[in-house]
């Protein structure tokens, strides 16, 4: 597998990303970096980390010349999955920005301790960092409930104080959307899978609405609906297929409007991603955008309820007029 | 009768682990509501909740008590998010009441 770290590691660049990377030869992993300046999301690092730990230590490497800003890949814990030792010499305690590095969550226990222990890292206001609590809580949740992974969830974050900006990165190696969606919603394709799981009230535990005890299908719509309010973007990749909700524009005045179906949203799509088994979820969030976090949450239930309702409506019998 | 659930005790200051919330709706919350008890879950210094922690605590027994668990669930001390939330699940349970797999 190869992986190319890129000067222009942002969500927005998402779908080239998924489409440059090389997945055959799943035993082995290279990893480069572009020679003058690199430029990672915590979504890049994440997928990088997942699959860094799949295939050991031993059979990852950096190959080739890393500029300096490359050093970031040793501060987020990178270099610490992979043989090639880190060329950076630097202090831990010049650490001086606000980010979480690369962790593994594998149970309930170590999820409450990394909200706990890790978020206050970001240095956040109360209000901001409710919502990434909540985000992280939701994303990691999914992956330890539904995705079987072995390695557990991958998340790292970083705040850009220059942009107020929150990013946040999570991905499995686990059975990826479209199999978890398999027993109740066959789906056709990845991206089929990827936008039921984005629709409200779809979970991969029933067809009923309200869904079970423990799973209303709630959770990525929340999210990418966080995304969309914040004018950010949201971006889930899982299998061959990407999707990638695009920034609402400033110009447009007022809250955007939500909508149950991922299609109406304004997004790019790919079904030629190289195939990715597992599932990773990204997000940007503009803390600047953030409107109260309880108005928020209303406006997306009634998005939710509606769903439900209408749902449950296209199932009623109808008249037979002859 | 009446159970009070302090849930700070069980979840820290953030409520996200579902397994907890699992834990208490089986043990606590389900055994009371079907003896047709009260039962007063207090958010007393949880500053959030994610809509599936609150979603695996009460939409069982919304779904399997209905009236019940509307005249004898409370919530005290809940801050505006968490009252938000808790009003999410009520409305879409009983939205979905009725539905059939």
């Amino acid at each position: 597998m190869k992986i190319f770290l890129s000067n222009q590691g942002y969500l927005r660049n998402f779908k080239s990303f998924t489409e440059s990377l090389d997945l055959s030869h799943p035993d082995r992993l290279e990893i480069t970096t572009h020679d003058k300046w690199v430029t990672v999301h915590p979504a890049n690092l994440v997928l990088a980390a997942a699959l860094a730990i799949q295939v050991g230590k031993e059979n990852t490497e950096i190959k080739g010349d890393v500029p300096d800003s490359g050093r970031y890949l040793d501060r987020m814990g990178l270099y610490g999955l992979i043989k090639t030792p880190s060329p950076f010499i630097y202090h831990k305690n010049e650490e001086s920005g606000r980010f979480v590095p690369i962790k593994i969550i594998k149970t309930s226990e170590d999820q409450s301790r990394f909200i706990t222990d890790m978020i206050p890292l970001l240095h956040l206001s109360e209000k901001n960092t409710t919502i990434v609590k909540y985000i992280i809580g939701e994303l990691v949740r999914n992956v330890l409930e539904h995705s079987f992974a072995e390695n557990g969830a991958i998340v790292a974050a970083q705040y850009y104080k220059k942009t107020n900006r929150v990013s946040i990165g999570i991905c499995d190696t686990g059975i990826g959307l479209w199999k978890s969606l398999q027993n109740f919603w066959h789906p056709k394709n990845d991206i089929s899978a990827i936008k039921l799981a984005l629709t409200p009230g779809i979970t991969g535990t029933t067809r009923r609405e309200g869904g079970t005890a423990e799973n209303a299908g709630a959770g990525l719509f929340f999210i990418k609906s966080i995304a969309k309010i914040t004018r950010n973007y949201f971006v889930v990749y899982s299998g061959n297929a990407e999707y990638t909700l695009l920034k609402h524009k400033k110009r447009i005045k007022g809250m955007p409007r939500l909508y149950a179906d991922p299609d109406r949203d304004l997004h790019n799509e790919s079904d030629i991603a190289a195939s990715f088994k597992g599932t990773l979820v990204a997000v940007d969030i503009s803390l600047d955008e953030t409107p109260g976090f309880n108005d928020l949450l209303a406006s997306i239930g009634d998005v939710y309820d509606k769903a439900i309702r209408e749902r449950k409506r296209s199932k009623y019998k109808v008249p037979k007029f002859i | 009768m009446k159970e009070i659930i302090k849930m700070r005790e069980h979840i820290g200051d953030f409520a996200e682990n579902k397994d907890v919330a699992k834990k208490l709706r089986i043990e606590k919350i389900m055994p009371a509501l079907s003896n047709h008890n009260d039962v007063i879950l207090d958010f007393k210094g949880v500053s959030g909740a994610t809509q599936s922690f609150i979603h695996a605590l009460i939409s069982d027994p919304i779904r399997k008590l209905q009236d019940v668990a509307f005249n004898n669930l409370f919530y005290k001390n809940t801050n505006d998010d968490i009252r938000e939330i808790i009003s999410i699940v009520y409305r879409y349970m009983q939205e979905s009441l009725g539905d059939i797999e």
